[in-house]
């Protein structure tokens, strides 16, 4: 069928950053997030509410605790990519590679 | 690094100038042009419009660049400084009503994705926006 359909993905993560999602984590995320086409959301329950993954001002008033669960969704050509790219950065800890 | 908004950190003081642009470098990472400025030429508190100048000719990039400034004189200095650059170069300096550092680190932060000049604009001010 091609009835325009936007891929839509969904992903998850458990945040073991000691200290949560501060001010650097948050930065990662938001910067890794800006590198994909497809709008980005993250939220710390299943169902929402979503906050746009690409506003840093948005991702760091979540406060984020240690060991939440982030829950990430993705809209857009590259929502798969999107995705599983953010959960791998917050199960690596923060280990991104590139620094922006 | 020519492609993203540069940003200049303009404050009273230079040691929360340079502690903010710190901050921006360790936690945004270097792919952002960064430049700061404060104290008065007598070594006190204040600003410098011919300081600013040479900040913002040391964080150029033709994408534009956004002042973060503290308060009062500082702001009235950028727009001074800013009367002092080349014309081609004065529509693209913006200079941002958000806090100077948690400003400064988001601006930097949607610059470093490449964002355009209006937009890093608005992530410096959406602190005070909401």
């Amino acid at each position: 069928m091609k009835a325009g359909l936007v891929p839509r993905s969904r992903s998850c993560a458990v945040l073991k950053h000691a200290g949560g999602l501060h001010a650097r984590p948050a930065i990662k995320l938001t910067q890794v997030a800006k590198r994909f086409e497809s709008a980005v959301w993250i939220a710390l329950a299943e169902h929402g509410p979503w906050i746009d993954a690409k506003s840093i001002a948005r991702v760091m008033a979540t406060k984020t605790p240690y060991m939440a669960t982030l829950h990430f969704v993705a809209e857009g050509d590259d929502a798969e990519e999107a995705t599983s790219a953010l959960a791998r950065l917050v199960e690596s800890d923060f280990a991104d590679g590139n620094g922006g | 690094m020519g492609k993203n908004v540069g940003i200049v950190i303009v404050s009273h003081s230079p040691d929360v100038a340079k502690g903010a642009a710190d901050m921006v470098r360790q936690m945004v990472g270097a792919h952002v042009p960064l430049a700061w400025c404060g104290g008065n030429p007598a070594g006190g508190l204040g600003t410098s419009v011919e300081a600013i100048v040479k900040a913002l000719e040391l964080a150029w990039s033709d994408a534009g660049v956004v002042i973060m400034v503290d308060m009062g004189g500082a702001e009235t200095n950028s727009e001074m400084a800013i009367e002092m650059m080349p014309e081609k170069r004065r529509a693209k300096i913006v200079v941002c009503n958000g806090p100077v550092v948690e400003g400064a680190v988001m601006a930097a932060t949607e610059s470093s994705s490449g964002a355009a000049l209006e937009r890093v604009r608005r992530a410096a001010e959406e602190l005070y926006s909401r």
